[in-house]
């Protein structure tokens, strides 16, 4: 990747962050989130994390790779379960969620 | 412990926040301080984070100046998190911008929760709270809000103290990152890092049986999407994952009725 789309990566991913964060709070309090987009809202942490780590597992050197010799997708699955069984407070956001009564229809 | 005892007259305060100047109210610099001080036991689960963004993008080749600066602009852990497989692998900018974008979208359902409390700051101070929203400020200050612990204009000092240690916390643990991805890429790998954390973010995010067939859905898709061109995958698997569901929601709905 060149210095230059780094740099607009980064920058981009910036400016879009602080706007979605603005969003709302610069249109006053006045708009409220449309009853539908509040419910798929609730789904999107689940489906996008889950679309970043999948391939991750699941892929070496951009190769599929389904078998007990990926060590990485053992790993996945033990730290998946691990995580599972125990709760895992790393994600501080799921505590954020729960509070949160516009996120839970 | 730890937390600002605001006086029990004051907690007829609306949730709305119109009132504007209350004569009894803490100064500033307390409000500032309790909001610092109640928000420590959260940074030790945030530190982590940015540990492993700044390790793991200096092992992704990004520069320092490159890694602190995405914490600076961006600010928000698991977005940065997200982009930097896809920087490493040569994604487009659209692609890492899109990818930020969903990963970041539940930041508008705090904007909108919080924006009743802010609504009569100035522009500067809307400005201010805003880049410093984070899941870890919102989840604190919105339960010290509601509770009407909080009056206006503490509300805003309260808030700057949570957030800004949070930013100065990140920051640092950016930093730290930095060093160790550096000091750790003449040795072991930092490999399966990336992996492990957002196992540790997405696990709490399944809450439930719908959240599960989101989750379940978009990991199916990942699999096969992932050989799509411009890294597109990610965001295919995300959006299937997002109707996924929304299915499972209507169908448990349907079989209550």
């Amino acid at each position: 990747m060149s210095t230059l789309a780094l740099w607009l990566s980064i920058g981009g991913a910036g400016v879009v962050t602080f706007a979605l964060r603005l969003s709302f709070i610069a249109l006053l309090g006045r708009m409220e989130i449309p009853p539908f987009l509040g419910r798929a809202l609730r789904f999107v942490p689940a489906a996008v994390l889950t679309a970043v780590v999948i391939p991750l597992l699941f892929y070496e050197n951009g190769t599929l790779e389904v078998s007990l010799g990926n060590e990485r997708l053992l790993a996945g699955f033990a730290a998946a379960l691990i995580a599972w069984r125990t709760r895992s407070v790393l994600f501080p956001s799921s505590g954020a969620w729960r509070r949160c009564g516009r996120c839970r229809r | 412990m730890g937390r600002g005892r605001i006086r029990p007259e004051n907690i007829a305060s609306d949730v709305q926040g119109a009132i504007e100047e209350e004569p009894k109210t803490e100064s500033p610099a307390a409000a500032f301080v309790a909001g610092a001080k109640a928000i420590v036991p959260v940074l030790l689960a945030l530190i982590p984070l940015g540990v492993a963004f700044g390790a793991t993008a200096i092992d992704n080749g990004l520069s320092t100046i490159e890694a602190l600066d995405m914490s600076v602009f961006v600010f928000a852990a698991a977005a940065q998190l997200a982009a930097i497989p896809l920087l490493s692998a040569g994604a487009s900018v659209a692609i890492v911008v899109l990818t930020v974008l969903m990963v970041n979208l539940r930041l508008t359902l705090y904007s909108a929760s919080l924006a009743p409390h802010f609504k009569r700051l100035p522009v500067g101070w809307k400005g201010l709270l805003s880049y410093l929203l984070t899941d870890q400020a919102y989840a604190a200050t919105i339960t010290h809000f509601d509770a009407g612990e909080t009056e206006e204009p503490d509300k805003r000092w309260y808030y700057l103290g949570v957030a800004l240690a949070i930013w100065v916390a990140f920051q640092a643990a950016t930093l730290a990152g930095v060093f160790l991805g550096a000091w750790a890429s003449g040795g072991w790998s930092l490999d399966f890092v990336l992996p492990l954390i957002f196992i540790a973010l997405v696990i709490p995010a399944i809450k439930d049986r719908t959240t599960g067939a989101a989750a379940l859905t978009a990991g199916v898709t990942a699999v096969f999407a992932a050989a799509l061109p411009l890294n597109l995958g990610l965001i295919a698997a995300a959006l299937v994952g997002v109707l996924g569901g929304l299915v499972a929601e209507n169908v448990i709905e349907r079989g209550r009725r």
